[in-house]
């Protein structure tokens, strides 16, 4: 019993039956380990390992540097629609409590998206599409993103950041 | 000091009881419960705002009763009923003195006086900042010194077990090897003092940054940080409750490990691999690279999951075998049909196990995966996951320990075994509904810690699929039926230690399991082995399923 202390030569030889669960769930530990590298050289989706240390300063410029650049192909609710050529740098900013701009994408193309906060952490959450990011000042995050789906998708923050964090949406359209 | 020490003989486990060590499980055990109470108000809350059909508290009230929620009953509740279980676990269990009386109670009053602190720093709106209080989101700075005093006086608990242990020894109360118990308990105080360490290193600074003393705090290092407390504390729980599941073995249906060398070792994997798990949380973060969060998301090489896979047989072939050497032989699973399913403690264990590695497990092993976390971070789905290992898992086998702790240290019966044996498959088939509703809605994206997913104040409203709501209101339903249990739980502990009868000093006046007679006769697992390899389908198909889903998202590197 589990409360008894144990005296003499305690460490028994393990049973067969033991043993086969034991060597089975090493296997599929094992087979779990090797997923995530697998994927890595087959798969398609991974975090990115691109980074960059910034600040909120730093990284407003290249914001507004893309934005003024555009092309800008319209404006909803007060944000600026950007319509990027893959060829070129691509930039979202998170703060208290917008994504800004909105972009306009290709589907089918490849883009770099560089993401920062200018205050404090942020959740990149694409929804409906559920695809999670984090997003936090001083880094510089850039994904290598290709839109396969094209409709609207709308950018969720999901990390609480203070009262209005439930009203921090903003929008990718993909056609 | 141990002339000064004063024991009772416990007349129905013949152990020795030291009244420090036993006074000091009563008023964790109280506190314990008061934080579950607490933490179980602001989830009334936290649940009827996030079932989008009643959405009832505005945001600010929605953030604090989260924030109140999570720390009461994620920190508080777990860790002032651990420290009673270590208090059992060393100088009982070995019936030694508790080594330092005095200095036990210091770690009591500090962890009141911590928990203290944060509940009213929350209540008067001054850290509205989630458990997790990521920087730069900051708190009024004693917040933060409710945390230090909290994880100071923790600390004071799990180095007063370990004296007990070094007390134990060298006053010989005990020949041979530590039990079990008192093995899995040390290795929840070794993971303790790990995470408490983390505890001091993030919140000190943060702290002096809430006074104005340090400027900055980096928001990368802090959630690193962080999450060695905020994860490993939950490493703490799975070491105390797999403990907890071998000792309400033992009392139930009086089984004995079949195998300590094969227990033991899969604790020592715990001590080794578990604490890295605590990059789960940052999957998807900035700051990390791939070989880093490979291998700590695997523990290792899911070398602590081995451990859990393994205690997963060895708790219920333990109790196959003591039920087959009662004549329980015929077929596969008779002992587990005239199992006592009628003992809350036993239907605790049985549920605890199955809910905690059946959902809390598999979803924890699946969304830990570097990749699938891409489909699950900051989702409903992780916080389905942890409420089947930390409420269905931990807290149920703490439930059912309660109605053992209650006749056995209080010293008073249940007002009524049916209704604690009812409370327990109440909370756990409400915990049930519950998870699976709201670990599906996460599948759709909806994100946890969000005052409103019909997104009616912002800019853009996002279209969310019906089927999302209806697991919302899945979730809604599931919650008020563990309300209704979590509550009962507080009923019958408290009415039970109020106005119980007594237990009399004389033995069998609570009953415990007797053990069964060993002829020393080969017992067959093969009812265990038939469990184990369901869990593992289970595994495999819910496993490769996301990976099924994740390939169906946008391409990203």
């Amino acid at each position: 019993m589990s409360l008894q202390t144990l005296k003499g030569v305690w460490w028994k030889k393990v049973d067969a039956s033991e043993k086969i669960w034991l060597a089975i769930a090493l296997l599929w530990c094992l087979i779990l380990f090797a997923m995530m590298p697998l994927w890595h050289l087959k798969g398609g989706q991974n975090p990115s390992f691109e980074t960059y240390r910034t600040t909120p300063a730093q990284y407003m410029e290249k914001v507004e540097a893309f934005v003024e650049s555009g092309p800008k192909v319209g404006e909803e609710k007060g944000l600026p629609v950007i319509a990027p050529d893959p060829a070129q740098d691509v930039y979202m900013l998170g703060r208290l409590w917008q994504w800004y701009p909105a972009l306009k994408l290709k589907k089918g193309e490849t883009y770099r998206l560089h993401l920062s906060s200018m205050d404090l952490v942020h959740g990149f959450s694409l929804f409906p599409l559920n695809l999670n990011f984090m997003v936090l000042p001083g880094y510089e995050y850039v994904l290598t993103i290709t839109p396969t789906t094209s409709g609207e998708v709308f950018v969720v923050c999901n990390e609480f950041c203070g009262i209005g964090h439930h009203q921090m949406v903003g929008k990718i359209t993909v056609e | 000091m141990a002339t000064e020490a004063v024991f009772r003989t416990c007349a129905q486990t013949g152990l020795r009881v030291h009244n420090h060590a036993e006074r000091l499980i009563k008023v964790h055990a109280v506190a314990g419960v008061f934080s579950i109470l607490f933490g179980g108000i602001a989830a009334i809350l936290v649940l009827l705002t996030r079932w989008p059909a009643v959405h009832l508290l505005d945001p600010t009230s929605f953030y604090r009763a989260l924030t109140f929620h999570g720390i009461n009953m994620l920190i508080f509740w777990i860790i002032f009923f651990e420290i009673a279980v270590l208090y059992f676990a060393g100088p009982i269990v070995l019936g030694s003195r508790l080594a330092w009386p005095r200095v036990g109670w210091l770690g009591f009053a500090l962890m009141v006086a911590g928990s203290v602190l944060i509940d009213v720093a929350i209540l008067a709106g001054r850290a509205d900042v989630m458990m997790t209080s990521y920087a730069p989101l900051q708190a009024v700075s004693y917040f933060y010194l409710g945390w230090i005093l909290f994880a100071v006086g923790a600390l004071v608990g799990v180095c007063n077990f370990f004296a007990s242990l070094v007390v134990a020894r060298a006053e010989r109360t005990y020949e041979g090897s530590i039990p079990l118990v008192t093995f899995g308990a040390a290795t929840a105080g070794i993971i303790a003092v790990v995470t408490l360490a983390h505890g001091a290193i993030i919140y000190v600074p943060t702290w002096l940054w809430s006074l104005g003393i340090i400027q900055t705090i980096d928001p990368g290092i802090y959630r690193l940080v962080w999450w060695g407390l905020g994860h490993s504390s939950q490493q703490i729980n799975v070491s105390a409750m797999v403990t907890i599941w071998y000792l309400l073995a033992t009392l139930t249906v009086g089984a004995t490990p079949v195998n300590e060398k094969v227990c033991r070792s899969a604790f020592l994997l715990y001590i080794l691999f578990i604490n890295l798990a605590s990059a789960h949380h940052l999957l998807v973060d900035p700051q990390l690279s791939p070989a880093w969060k490979i291998w700590n998301t695997s523990y290792g090489m899911y070398l602590a999951v081995l451990a859990s896979m393994v205690h997963g047989m060895t708790v219920p072939a333990s109790v196959e075998v003591a039920q087959r050497k009662k004549g329980l032989t015929k077929g596969l699973f008779e002992w587990l049909a005239k199992a006592p399913w009628g003992n809350p403690g036993f239907a605790a264990l049985a549920l605890s196990l199955v809910l905690f590695g059946f959902i809390g497990g598999i979803t924890g092993v699946t969304f830990g995966a570097e990749q699938v976390n891409i489909i699950s971070h900051n989702t409903l789905r992780i916080t389905g996951h942890f409420h089947a290992t930390v409420v269905a898992g931990t807290t149920i086998a703490f439930m059912g320990l309660t109605y053992y702790v209650v006749p056995l240290i209080f010293r008073r019966h249940l007002i009524s075994v049916k209704l604690a044996t009812t409370q327990i498959y109440l909370f756990a088939i409400g915990m049930t509904i519950f998870i699976g509703g709201m670990t599906t809605a996460g599948s759709y994206a909806i994100p946890r810690r969000h005052w409103d997913v019909q997104f009616t104040s912002s800019i853009f409203q996002p279209p969310v699929e019906a089927a999302a709501f209806a697991f919302l209101g899945i979730m809604g339903v599931g919650g008020l039926f563990a309300l209704a249990g979590g509550a009962l739980y507080v009923v019958i502990t408290v009415g039970s230690v109020l106005f119980g009868r007594r237990v009399p000093d004389t033995a069998g006046a609570v009953p415990l399991a007797a053990l069964p007679q060993d002829r020393g006769q080969h017992v067959p697992i093969k009812g265990t082995l038939v469990l184990v390899f369901v869990f593992l389908a289970s595994f495999v198909i819910y496993y490769f399923l996301n990976w099924k889903w994740l390939a169906a998202i946008w391409i990203i590197k």
